[in-house]
Formats: C-alpha cells, sequence, structure tokens
C-alpha cells in the first residue's frame, strides 16, 4: 500500500522540500519579507527620493514629520528619511561584505581542519585562541591604529569601509570554522568520498564537489547570522565615535548623533535604532526559519 | 578530577601569552606614532629622548618581554605589598598611563567596582528572569506563554544595547523623568533614601544588560529543557508515579542545567563586551570607558593593560565553564 503510494507520488526536488518547510514557519517567512523590503528600499530608494542624504537646507532645520519630510529633518536640515535610507545601504553593505569574508576564512579553515587530520590540531587550537580574544575591544582598538593610513590610502570613506569589513571578518570567523569542521569530518567518512578517493579524484575536486555541496547548509545559517552580526558591529562602533566619518550616514552614526539631540528631539532616536532593530530581527528569524528548513530531520514528510 | 584541571590550567597559559602577543603586535606594530601630539618645535634629539623614555626604542621583543615582566611579575608584587604591608615592588617600574601618569593598575582598580556591580548585578537579574521562563516556556511548547516568550527573546537578541539603552533614557528620563540618565559613581548608600537613589540610577543600565542575558540563556534553557523532557528516562519518572514537580523540577531540571551553567560562564565576556558601551550610554564611570578614553587619547599602556584585562577575564570564565563542566558531567574528565 505505502509502497505503491511512493511510485505514485511526484518525485519532489530538495528545493521544494526546504522551501515547505521554510514557508510553514511563518516567522521565518515574514522576517524574509521584511528584511527583502529593508534591502530593496535602501537600494532603490535614493534614486527615487527628491532629497540628497547631504544635501543641507539650514532654514528647515529641526522639523517635525510633514508630508515633504516625513521623518522630519536633523540640525543641518538634510532629510532624515534620505539619510536613513543612505545610512542603511552602508550598514547593510557592511553587514554583507563582512558576512562574506568571514564565511570565506570560516568555511576555509573548516574544511580544510575537517578534510586535513594533520592540520586539524593546529587549525582548532587557533580557532579556540581567537575565540578567546575580547573581541569588542580589540576591534576599537583595530579602529583607532589602522584608520588614518587606510584613509589616507582608499579615501576617508572607502578606507573605512575596507577596515570595518576587514575587522569584522577577522573577528567572526570562528562560529562558523567550528560547524563547518564538524559537518565535514561526518561527511569524510561516508561512502561516497570514500568512493571519489577509490577513482582517484584529487582532494580539491572531492572539496569542491562532494564535501562543500554537503556543508551548504550550516554555512547559509551562519551567513544569515553573519549579516546580523555585522551589521550590528558596525552599528557599535560608529555609535562608540570609531566608525564612519562623522558627514558620511550609516545607522549607527545616525544614532549616535541624535543623542546629542536627545533631550530636545527624543523621537530622532527612535528611527536609526528601530531601522538597526528591525533588520537584525528579520535577520535572526529568517536564520532560524532557514536552519529549520534545511535540517532534514525537522522537515515534516 | 585533579589532572583534569591541571591540564586546563596548562592549556591556558599558552593562551594568554598568545593574547598578550596579539594585543601587543596590534599596537605596537600599527603605523601610528605616539610623538605625533607633540609639537614640532621640539627638537628631533629630544623627541628621540623621550622616546627612549617611554621604553620605545628598544627592539620589539624585549618591550614585548618588559611589558610581560610588568604585568606578571611586578603588579602582582604591588598587589601583595598593598594586602601585606610589605614592599617587594618598591622602586620597580609600573605599567604608567601616557594620559594621567599614574599606574594603569591603580586606575583599573578604582575603575573596576562600578563595572562589576553593574555588570554583575545585571548578570544575576538576568539569569533569574531567564531560567523560570525557559523552563516554563518548554514545559508548555507552543502555548502562548511559549510563543510571547521566543519573540521577547528574539527582541532581546536582535535590539543592540546602544539602542535598548537610548530607548530607556527617552521614555523613562526625557519623557516621564522618573530616573536618572546619569549613572553617579560618587553616590553612597547610607540611609533609606540614598538607597532609594541608588536603586532608581541602578535600573536602567542594569535591565538593559539583562535584556541580553535573559535572551541568551532563555533561549538555551529552553532548547536543553525540550531535549531532555522527550527523553525516556522522564517517561520511567512518570511511570513511577513521581509528581509533575518532581519529574520536571529535579530529574528534567538537573540535567538541563548542565549545559546552561557552561554557557552562563561562557557568556561573561561577551556581557562585558556590552559593558562597554552600556557604560558609555549611562555615563558610568567603569573600565569600558576607560577604555574608550583611553582609546581617544591615543594612551597606549591603558588600552594594552585593560585588552588584556578582558582577555584575562574571558580565559578564567572558560577555565571556569571547563571545571565545572567537569564536575557535572564525568565523562568530559576522560577525553
Amino acid at each position: 500500500m505505502t509502497d505503491n503510494n511512493n511510485i505514485t507520488a511526484k518525485p519532489r526536488s530538495k528545493i521544494r522540500d526546504v522551501w515547505d518547510q521554510f514557508k510553514s514557519h511563518k516567522g521565518a517567512l515574514l522576517g524574509a519579507i521584511i528584511f527583502f523590503s529593508i534591502v530593496l528600499l535602501v537600494m532603490v530608494g535614493p534614486f527615487v527620493w527628491p532629497f540628497d542624504a547631504n544635501q543641507i537646507d539650514i532654514r528647515s532645520r529641526n522639523q517635525g514629520p510633514s508630508l515633504l519630510h516625513p521623518f522630519g529633518t536633523d540640525q543641518l536640515g538634510r532629510d532624515t528619511l534620505a539619510r536613513m535610507m543612505a545610512g542603511g545601504r552602508t550598514s547593510i553593505a557592511v553587514g554583507l561584505a563582512a558576512m562574506a569574508l568571514s564565511l570565506f576564512f570560516g568555511s576555509f579553515i573548516g574544511v580544510t581542519a575537517g578534510f586535513y587530520k594533520r592540520l586539524d590540531g593546529v587549525l582548532m587550537r587557533f580557532t579556540d585562541l581567537f575565540l578567546s580574544l575580547p573581541l569588542l575591544p580589540l576591534l576599537l582598538v583595530m579602529m583607532l591604529l589602522f584608520r588614518e593610513p587606510l584613509s589616507e590610502a582608499y579615501g576617508p570613506e572607502r578606507g573605512m569601509f575596507v577596515l570595518i569589513v576587514v575587522s569584522i571578518g577577522i573577528t567572526s570567523w570562528m562560529p562558523t570554522a567550528r560547524i563547518v569542521r564538524a559537518d565535514v569530518l561526518a561527511l569524510k567518512e561516508r561512502e561516497f568520498v570514500l568512493a571519489a578517493k577509490a577513482s582517484g579524484t584529487s582532494d580539491t575536486l572531492i572539496i569542491l564537489r562532494h564535501i562543500m555541496p554537503n556543508v551548504l547548509s550550516p554555512i547559509m545559517v551562519s551567513a544569515t547570522l553573519g549579516i546580523a552580526n555585522g551589521i550590528i558591529t558596525e552599528s557599535a562602533l560608529s555609535f562608540l565615535g570609531l566608525g564612519f566619518p562623522p558627514d558620511f550616514p550609516t545607522w549607527g552614526r545616525l544614532l549616535n548623533d541624535a543623542v546629542d539631540y536627545l533631550q530636545q528631539y527624543p523621537e530622532r532616536v527612535f528611527w536609526p535604532g528601530l531601522a538597526i532593530s528591525l533588520t537584525v530581527l528579520s535577520i535572526n528569524y529568517l536564520g532560524d526559519g532557514l536552519r529549520d528548513a534545511l535540517d532534514p530531520r525537522m522537515r515534516k514528510r | 578530577m585533579l589532572t583534569y584541571i591541571a591540564r586546563r590550567l596548562l592549556i591556558s597559559i599558552p593562551t594568554l601569552i598568545f593574547i598578550s602577543l596579539v594585543i601587543f603586535l596590534l599596537l605596537n606594530l600599527a603605523p601610528n606614532d605616539p610623538m605625533a601630539q607633540v609639537p614640532l618645535t621640539v627638537p628631533p634629539e629630544v623627541k628621540q629622548k623621550m622616546r627612549e623614555a617611554l621604553g620605545l626604542g628598544q627592539p620589539l621583543y624585549i618591550q614585548f618581554l618588559k611589558w610581560l615582566i610588568q604585568l606578571f611579575w611586578i603588579e602582582p608584587q604591588v598587589f601583595i605589598d598593598y594586602m601585606f604591608n610589605t614592599s617587594f615592588s618598591e622602586g620597580k617600574l609600573r605599567v604608567i598611563s601616557w594620559q594621567t601618569r599614574s599606574p594603569v593598575m591603580d586606575i583599573i582598580v578604582q575603575r573596576m567596582p562600578q563595572t562589576l556591580w553593574v555588570v554583575g548585578m545585571s548578570y544575576v537579574v538576568g539569569i533569574l528572569i531567564a531560567i523560570p521562563i525557559g523552563i516554563y516556556s518548554a514545559y508548555k511548547q507552543y502555548s502562548v506563554f511559549d510563543q510571547v516568550g521566543t519573540f521577547v527573546t528574539m527582541i532581546g537578541y536582535s535590539v543592540p544595547p546602544f539602542f535598548t539603552g537610548v530607548f530607556v533614557i527617552v521614555i523613562f528620563s526625557v519623557q516621564l523623568g522618573w530616573l536618572p540618565s546619569i549613572y553617579d559613581t560618587t553616590h553612597s548608600v547610607v540611609d533609606w533614601e540614598t538607597f532609594k537613589i541608588q536603586l532608581k540610577q541602578m535600573v536602567m543600565p542594569v535591565m538593559v544588560l539583562a535584556l541580553q542575558t535573559t535572551a541568551m540563556i532563555n533561549r538555551f534553557m529552553r532548547a536543553t529543557m525540550l531535549d531532555n523532557l522527550n527523553q525516556d528516562y522522564v517517561r520511567t519518572a512518570r511511570a513511577k508515579g513521581l509528581s509533575e514537580w518532581t519529574v520536571v523540577m529535579i530529574h528534567v531540571l538537573r540535567n538541563s542545567m548542565i549545559p546552561v551553567i557552561t554557557v552562563i560562564a561562557l557568556n561573561v565576556p561577551a556581557i562585558f563586551g556590552g559593558a562597554i558601551i552600556t557604560e558609555q550610554v549611562f555615563k558610568v564611570n567603569g573600565i569600558g570607558q576607560q577604555l574608550i578614553g583611553a582609546i581617544y587619547a591615543n594612551d597606549l599602556p591603558t588600552v594594552q593593560t585593560i585588552t588584556f584585562m578582558f582577555a584575562v577575564l574571558i580565559v578564567l570564565f572558560n577555565l571556569l565553564a571547563d571545571i565545572i563542566y567537569g564536575i557535572l558531567d564525568p565523562r568530559i574528565r576522560y577525553d
């Protein structure tokens, strides 16, 4: 009876299964929708919106929300909505770039440690050492030390971007490396890897063809968490005044600027804070749903 | 057990040396000149003398070695002198701040209590909130309570402390005017009235930090409780006719606490990281604020020492987590 059912049932692709499970997680679906809307808004918004983020209009400074300026204006009359969109662009770009870098380091070290037994001990001790570094103080120190030389080399904004992305990247790869290593260790003993080895496939090819596709799901989950981590860290640095230069908007920077006007215009801290929180919250829900969807044990039949 | 602890202790020594090397190299190889602030009218010979006086003329490994000696040999002596009125450290060179020209350790000792008081209190509060919520959420999985709890946890996870901090200041200090937005560390508690003031100024920083702790620990507590609730021994315990309270609070809770306690110990350093930001928001003059101030003032010895203190805390709590784990779960000791 059951055999018959299996034969007549349509074959289901893995992607379809994952999508079905993902859809059933309402929070994850909502998170994905919110996150992609925010990304779309900050990417397309500046082209549509008539105000420029750095356009100073001193006569209309410190305005409250109006039809012309839905989020009001700041102390120099710059449109807050335009600044929010420009800031979001930077914050999300930093998050994505830092995530990509930390994933690259993390998967490289994880796969190498898992696949080559000789390197395992050394690389994992190395990972442990990195895990016991005080990350936020070190990030602050890196900002302090490399800010000027990089600003001179690449210009103040691009130099800072490179610095922040690289520093977040090299301080956040450790969890990915650990997870990937654990998965690779289990995969290495499976028959298909043995078969590939027996047929004379080179190690590089085994890793690229047989190992990597199978550790893609933990990497994707860490990717989502990596974006969230990147955005929060960048905002924290900007908030402490050690991030991007003052006239260059990012969400953390806008929040920092708004704190100075806390007594007079308390509503100003609200928008950037809400943007950071909403983005990170939606990414975390997205990651949660992805984790459930990519785990075959969680998937309903 | 003793060999296990000894092994863990031995591992933490190279870790500490590695960390101090990273901090040292980062600060000393970076292309930035501590003499940059000195006026141009000062002749180069004098500048060279100043450099030597700061210990910058020597090769890097000697600087590193001297720093290590100051940190691990002279500073403990100062501490012993202070405790027992001896004079081991007399005339020995200590780590001196470039900002205040006083020993860095003295400043840290002055600043530490504020940090420990706020951070420690928030951690305890966070744990006390998180554990019961985690237990109940797991016990009533997918109930309304659980859904709300998970959502609040997610918020605590996602909303950064520099927003929650500023947000509660806007509400409770600016709009309602109930609580002070600045933490006054000179305030001393002598009677009921001053105690109330102390309580008022502590509520916001402690709750902001506690929200993060709660989110982290609640998530873990719920997950491990769920794992354990479906185990066979729970069914056995119920079949024996034990009361539901005994089953959940004694059998399941005990087994679930093992990973949670590790997480509690391992997250202490992360909380200190959060404290840097919270101290900045509420103007608490703890070591986090000292670090930021030293970074702005280019005060390398202070930055080095405080960063290293953070590293020591991390290693210490990692060690503690390992040891607790070894005590709670005997299988770990023989890995």
